[in-house]
């Protein structure tokens, strides 16, 4: 084994030993288990749709127009016969992606924003934090509503819209963190030994900022959710016939008092999934999140 | 400690002399904020793919007429100043015309705010006279069952997509139930028995006399009122719980506790009262977010109010309409905002200090 190799791997096993300790701390606690369940339904869900579905997604069948659950179609059957519960695992994509788009764009945007504002102070704080206040401070669904209008509605459009207004929490988090770690004598020692402005962000104050913006995505994920189903059920979203889960309540919404199950089974859906990332959120603040009172 | 008066004057001038200058920072703070979200609204309207001289002249316009308009409207002036002919227009009032309802934006807003005032009012209501007792309760019963249902009942307030909600809620209450009345503010019959005063649907048909017609404003106002009441509720007992069990966890509540105070002595008269400051900021973001979140609520029960207007304005791709709409639930939005924090500021003597 050569000289370098050793201390490689002893740090290995202690992220290794780090990262056990975490699974048997979360293990711990039954609502968060709960909440990683229902994620990684979501997620086997979306990869399995294919194999899982009873029916075709799109296809009509109107001899099977609104039919109630029972043996052939589960969860009942929508306007054109299309099986609601294949609609909704096929839906579950739709959601992971537009989830996985805002937060891929917004938690580095805000994380930038953040870091460079903290790291350098003054005057790039100032107009930095300004803009994020405007943001913060403006109304998020309603300006995400403004901004598909004009960029005209689907999915991408829709994703765009929400990282837009989603951004700003993750800029003022990585800032607060920042400026609790810029004058620390690790960060100072680093600088002496000359390292670039660059460097330190990159790999001393990014990594610091990792734990308080992963507890702050899980709770974003669920108000994703809810805002994309929001766009979705004004008609601003997806687009029919796309199976999204807003769309399809808003399709069933004619039907309410008969047919019940058409809006129902979707929303349930959009409920149960946005449950578990707040559940999964809450355990993850009490595990990672020093700063939080502890609120279990 | 003797103070002599002298000292105490200057102090107490020093004291009003941070006030004004913290009053002019907030003024300054909402000063930017509001010039932020303009640029925000103006950015959208410019980048709409419509061309806005089209929508005045028609496709068939002659050149002349065309270039006429495109200069009236400003268009062939550098984007800053196009900006400040906005700001002027917006200091003025003059929020553009409304293309879907023919009257000018301004005027349409301020006919269908009311609607959704009384709504977003009634729903804090319930909203603060549930959460608050409910997050109190739950901080000094921590750990027990009722902390554990209070927060099972928040967690799903805001978990739930509250379109879906309200549809269920018109399913089983008024479908199957016939407990309350279904979607519009009055059944189809009343509809013409009370004279608009207010806009506040209640007020109107309370003053109309006819027990009948408040009777069914009431049946028609319960379901949303308690929904969106529901929906702050969860949000406000999750915060109450989190700011008293902080405020419970402090030193001069054990200090209380060692002298022997009742327990409803510590939790009300000490903890609560402590905790009062950053409620105040809790309740009205929640109200903000109430006016935010018409948007999706007053479209399930067809509520004639700010949120359904915008909503048929954007299915419309009525701009003027949509952005005017959310200049102004924008601007009300930074208000609550700001002005919490600064009440904030102006009842809680430590962030007085820390500000120093």
């Amino acid at each position: 084994m050569s000289e370098t190799a050793a201390p490689r791997a002893s740090a290995l096993q202690a992220r290794l030993a780090e990262l056990s300790r975490f699974a048997r701390a979360f293990r711990r606690n039954p609502l968060g288990m709960v909440g990683l369940f229902i994620g990684l339904l979501l997620i086997l869900a979306a990869i399995f749709a294919p194999w899982l579905a009873t029916h075709d997604p799109y296809a009509p069948d109107f001899g099977g127009r609104l039919t109630p659950p029972g043996a052939e179609y589960w969860l009942g059957s929508d306007e054109l016969g299309r099986d609601i519960y294949t609609r909704i695992l096929y839906g579950s994509r739709i959601t992971l992606f537009i989830v996985a788009l805002v937060i891929f764009t917004s938690a580095p945007i805000g994380l930038f924003m953040g870091v460079i504002s903290g790291y350098f102070g003054g005057w790039i704080d100032a107009v930095l934090m300004r803009i994020t206040d405007v943001f913060l401070a403006v109304p998020k669904l309603l300006l995400a509503l403004a901004f598909v209008a004009v960029l005209g509605p689907g999915i991408v459009n829709a994703a765009l819209a929400i990282t837009l207004t989603a951004w700003p929490p993750y800029a003022r988090l990585a800032r607060a963190e920042t400026l609790a770690v810029r004058n620390a004598d690790y960060i100072n020692a680093i600088r002496l030994a000359g390292a670039s402005p660059i460097r330190i962000i990159a790999r001393h104050v990014v990594p610091m900022c990792t734990s308080s913006m992963l507890v702050r995505v899980t709770f974003d994920m669920a108000g994703i959710i809810l805002i994309a189903a929001g766009l979705g059920f004004i008609g601003l979203g997806a687009q029919p016939p796309l199976p999204e889960w807003g769309a399809m309540i808003a399709s069933g919404r004619r039907f309410i008092f008969d047919q019940w199950w058409v809006a129902a089974m979707p929303g349930a859906a959009i409920f149960l999934v946005s449950l578990g990332f707040n559940l999964l959120g809450d355990a993850l603040r009490d595990l990672l999140d020093p700063h939080a009172v502890r609120r279990t | 400690m003797t103070t002599n008066p002298g000292t105490r004057s200057t102090r107490a001038a020093g004291r009003a002399l941070r006030l004004g200058g913290s009053l002019a920072s907030v003024a300054l703070t909402i000063a930017i904020t509001l010039l932020g979200l303009v640029a925000l609204t103006f950015f959208i309207g410019r980048i709409v793919p419509i061309d806005p001289v089209l929508t005045i002249v028609g496709e068939k316009a002659p050149p002349e007429v065309y270039d006429r308009v495109y200069r009236e409207l400003g268009l062939d002036q550098p984007l800053i100043t196009q900006f400040l002919y906005y700001l002027r227009d917006i200091a003025r009032g003059d929020l553009g015309q409304s293309y879907t309802t023919d009257r000018a934006v301004l005027s349409d807003i301020l006919r269908f705010f009311p609607a959704t005032f009384e709504l977003a009012v009634l729903g804090i209501i319930i909203g603060v006279a549930l959460g608050v007792p409910a997050g109190v309760i739950a901080a000094v019963k921590r750990d027990t069952w009722v902390d554990h249902i209070v927060r099972i009942v928040a967690l799903i307030g805001y978990s739930v997509p509250i379109f879906w909600l309200a549809l269920m809620g018109l399913l089983v209450f008024y479908a199957k139930l016939q407990w309350v009345g279904g979607p519009g503010q009055l059944d189809i019959g009343y509809a013409y028995s009370y004279t608009r005063v207010t806009g506040f649907i209640l007020v109107d048909t309370a003053l109309s006399g006819d027990w009948a017609v408040f009777a069914n404003a009431v049946s028609h106002i319960a379901l949303p009122a308690l929904l969106i009441g529901y929906y702050s509720m969860a949000y406000i007992s999750r915060m109450t719980r989190s700011v008293m069990l902080e405020q419970l966890s402090s030193e001069y509540v054990l200090a209380a506790r060692i002298k022997g105070a009742s327990e409803y002595t510590v939790v009300v008269r000490h903890a609560l009262r402590n905790a009062a400051i950053p409620l105040v900021t809790i309740v009205a973001l929640s109200f903000g977010g109430l006016l935010e979140g018409s948007v999706l609520i007053e479209t399930v029960f067809s509520w004639p109010g700010l949120g359904n207007y915008i909503a048929q304005s954007l299915l419309g791709g009525d701009m003027n309409a949509v952005l005017g709409g959310t200049l102004v639930v924008g601007t009300i939005f930074v208000l609550l905002n700001v002005g919490s924090d600064l009440l904030y500021r102006l009842l809680d003597p430590r962030t007085k200090a820390a500000a120093q």
